[in-house]
C-alpha cells in the first residue's frame, strides 16, 4: 500500500504528560547541589559570627590580631603575625617541592608516557593521595627530620620543624597537582600536538609551547586546589611542625636574620593551633575558644583570596581553543 | 597480477626529465598486526600537486602522513620499506623524524591553528625552527603567500580562533610556508570548508605549487580534477589492507582511466 503514512493509523494525542519520575530525580538533583550551597553558607554563618564574638571581647583589639608578634592566650596576646608565618611557610615550602614535581609528572604521563605506563602510574599516583594524612605525619617525624638533620646538622635543624613539615606538605599534594594537570594536558585536542609536531616541533616544544599553555586553566585550578589544601593541611603540620606559636617580642626580633623564614625551627601553624586548642578540654565560651574561629574565619579569607587571584590569572592568560 | 602492473604503468608516468621530490618504496605501514597499506610505490614529482583519493579507509592518509613520519606518533604504527626525501631514506635509523616534518609540512583535516594571536601562530613554527630574520617580515610574508594578509593585517594580535574555517586554514598553510618546507602535505584540507573557502584554498594551491611540491589526500574527485597535475588512486582489499590501484597524470586517470576499478570509482559505481 504505497502513500500510507503509518502514523495515520495510530490516533494523535500531544498533551502534557506529568512525569513523575522526571520530577523526582529533579528535586533531588536540586537538593543535591542545595546542600552544598548551604554547607557551605552554614560555615561562613558560624565563622563570622563566632569571630566577632571573639572580637567584641575587651582584650583582643583588630590592631594587635594583625600587628601583633606573639599569639599567647594564656596572657591574652593574640597577634596572629606567627601563625600566619607559619601557615604561609609551610605551604610555600610545600608548593615549592609539590609544583615542579606535580608538573613534571604530569608532563611525562601526558606527553611521554605510553598509554600502558600511564596505566600503570596514574593509579598508583591516585593511591598516594588517599593515604590518610596521619601517616604523612609520621612520616614527616620519622623519616624527613632525621634525613634533614643529617643533611644540615643536628644543631641546626630542631626535631620539630617547619622544613620536615612543609616538605612532606609538598608531596603530599603531588598526586593533586599531578593528577589534575594530567587531565587538563590530555583533554587538550590531539591536532594541536600534530600542528606543532607537523611543523618540526620536538616533544618537548609541544609539551611546553603549546600544550601546556593551551591547559593552563586546567593546571591553574589544580594548584588553587593544591594551595587551599596546604594552606588547610592539619595533621602534618600538627605532628612534625611544632606544638607552640614561634612568638617574637617585636618586630624587630622577627625579622632580625630573617628569623621569622628559619626553617628550621619550630612553629605552630594556623590549623595545627586549631586543633592542638579545640583537642584539649577547652571549655566552651572561654577567649581562647572564640579566637580559634578568628583564626578560621582568616584561613578562609586567605583561601578565598587565593582563588580570586588564580582566577584572575586564569582568565588573564588563557589560551581558549 | 594487477598490483604489479599498476606499478609499471606508474613509473612510466614519469619523464626522464621530471624532478622526483619524493618516492615511496614497498612502503608498508602497520598498524600492530594490521596491516594498513601495502606495496605502495609513489613518485611525487618537484613542483606539482599531487592527489591521493579512493575510498574511506583506504589507507590515503596513512600513505600520506607516511611521508613527514606522522606515523611516528601513534605509538604501535610501524613502517616497512623506504621513503625516498632527496634520494635519503626518511626511515633510516639515523634519520631524526624531527629534521624531517621541518623539511615536509602539513595541513591538517580540520584547521588546528594554536590557541594563539594570529601573529604568533606564524612565529611559532619559525621561532623553533630557529628563525633569527625579521619576524614581522617573516609574518607578513607567510599571510600574503597564503592570501590571507589583505584580511587579517589589522588585526594580527587577535586570536587564530576568531577567524572563520577557510581563514584558520589558510593561517594553516601560512605556519607552514612560514617554516618553508619543500613539501606540503594536505590531508583532506578542505573537507570541513564550505565550497566558496575550499575554492579559495584550491586556488592558494595552485600558486603555492610554484614553489612548493604538494600532496594532497581528497575525498572530493572534482577537486582532485581540478588541482592535482596527478592523481594516485587507492582501493582496499578483502583484508581491509589498503593498496594503489593506479597513479597517473590527472587528466589521465579520470578520462581515460587504464584499471576497470579506476573507472568504477570515478564514474560512482562505487564508493
Amino acid at each position: 500500500m504505497p502513500g500510507q503514512p503509518s502514523g495515520a493509523r495510530r490516533p494523535l494525542d500531544l498533551r502534557k504528560r506529568t512525569r513523575a519520575g522526571e520530577s523526582i530525580i529533579q528535586l533531588l538533583l536540586k537538593g543535591a547541589g542545595a546542600v552544598s550551597v548551604l554547607t557551605t553558607v552554614g560555615i561562613v554563618v558560624v565563622l563570622v559570627y563566632d569571630a566577632f564574638v571573639f572580637f567584641r571581647r575587651p582584650e583582643p583589639t583588630f590592631l594587635e590580631f594583625f600587628t601583633g608578634t606573639t599569639w599567647q592566650p594564656q596572657i591574652l596576646r593574640f597577634g596572629i603575625f606567627p601563625l600566619l608565618n607559619a601557615t604561609l611557610l609551610t605551604s610555600v615550602i610545600g608548593m615549592t617541592v609539590a609544583l615542579p614535581i606535580g608538573l613534571m609528572i604530569a608532563i611525562f604521563l601526558s606527553e611521554y608516557a605510553s598509554p600502558r605506563l600511564r596505566g600503570i602510574l596514574k593509579p598508583v599516583l591516585e593511591v598516594l593521595a588517599g593515604i590518610p594524612t596521619v601517616v604523612y605525619g609520621f612520616f614527616a617525624l620519622g623519616f624527613m627530620t632525621p634525613l634533614l638533620k643529617n643533611l644540615f646538622g643536628k644543631d641546626t635543624v630542631e626535631i620539630f620543624n617547619v622544613a620536615s613539615a612543609g616538605i612532606v606538605i609538598g608531596i603530599l599534594i603531588i598526586p593533586l597537582i599531578s593528577s589534575m594537570s594530567e587531565d587538563a594536558l590530555s583533554a587538550v585536542p590531539r591536532a594541536l600536538r600534530e600542528a606543532a609536531y607537523g611543523m618540526g616541533a620536538t616533544r618537548l616544544e609541544t609539551a611546553v609551547r603549546v600544550v601546556l599553555p593551551a591547559a593552563i586553566s586546567g593546571i591553574a585550578a589544580a594548584v588553587i586546589v593544591a594551595m587551599s589544601r596546604a594552606v588547610g593541611e592539619t595533621m602534618v603540620v600538627a605532628i612534625a611542625a611544632g606544638a607552640g606559636p614561634r612568638n617574637f617580642g617585636d618586630w624587630g626580633q622577627a625579622t632580625g636574620g630573617l628569623n621569622f623564614l628559619n626553617p628550621f625551627k619550630a612553629a605552630e601553624t594556623m590549623t595545627g593551633h586549631i586543633v592542638r586548642i579545640s583537642g584539649g578540654d577547652l571549655s566552651y565560651d572561654t577567649i581562647d575558644y572564640d579566637s580559634i574561629f578568628a583564626i578560621a574565619f582568616l584561613l578562609f579569607i586567605i583561601t578565598l583570596i587565593l582563588n580570586i587571584i588564580s582566577q584572575w590569572i586564569v582568565r588573564r592568560f588563557r589560551e581558549e581553543y | 597480477m594487477s598490483i604489479s602492473l599498476s606499478v609499471s604503468s606508474s613509473a612510466s608516468v614519469q619523464s626522464q626529465q621530471a624532478r622526483i621530490a619524493v618516492e615511496s618504496r614497498n612502503l608498508r605501514v602497520w598498524y600492530g598486526k594490521f596491516m594498513a597499506v601495502r606495496d605502495i610505490h609513489l613518485q611525487v614529482e618537484e613542483c606539482k600537486i599531487t592527489a591521493l583519493i579512493g575510498p574511506s579507509g583506504c589507507g590515503k592518509s596513512t600513505v600520506l602522513r607516511a611521508f613527514n613520519r606522522m606515523n611516528d606518533l601513534v605509538p604501535v604504527a610501524r613502517t616497512e620499506g623506504e621513503i625516498l626525501f632527496q634520494g635519503k631514506n626518511i626511515y633510516d635509523p639515523d634519520v631524526d623524524a624531527v629534521e624531517v616534518r621541518r623539511r615536509v609540512g602539513m595541513v591538517f583535516q580540520k584547521p588546528n591553528p594554536f590557541p594563539k594571536s594570529i601573529y604568533e601562530n606564524i612565529a611559532w613554527g619559525a621561532r623553533i625552527n630557529g628563525f633569527k630574520g625579521n619576524m614581522d617580515q617573516l609574518v607578513e610574508e607567510s599571510l600574503r603567500g597564503a592570501a590571507l594578509w589583505d584580511e587579517v593585517k589589522d588585526k594580527l594580535k587577535q586570536s587564530g580562533y576568531s577567524l572563520s574555517g577557510g581563514q584558520q586554514q589558510r593561517l594553516c598553510i601560512a605556519r607552514t610556508i612560514a617554516v618553508k618546507p619543500d613539501i606540503i602535505l594536505m590531508d583532506e584540507p578542505c573537507s570541513a570548508l564550505d565550497p566558496i573557502a575550499t575554492l579559495r584554498i584550491e586556488e592558494l594551491m595552485r600558486e603555492l605549487v610554484n614553489q612548493y611540491t604538494i600532496i594532497i589526500v581528497t575525498h572530493n574527485m572534482q577537486q582532485a580534477a581540478r588541482v592535482a597535475d596527478y592523481t594516485a588512486f587507492f582501493m582496499v582489499d578483502d583484508t581491509r589492507t589498503g593498496y594503489l590501484v593506479e597513479y597517473g597524470k590527472s587528466d589521465q586517470i579520470f578520462m581515460r582511466p587504464k584499471d576497470k576499478r579506476t573507472e568504477d570509482y570515478i564514474t560512482g559505481r562505487f564508493g
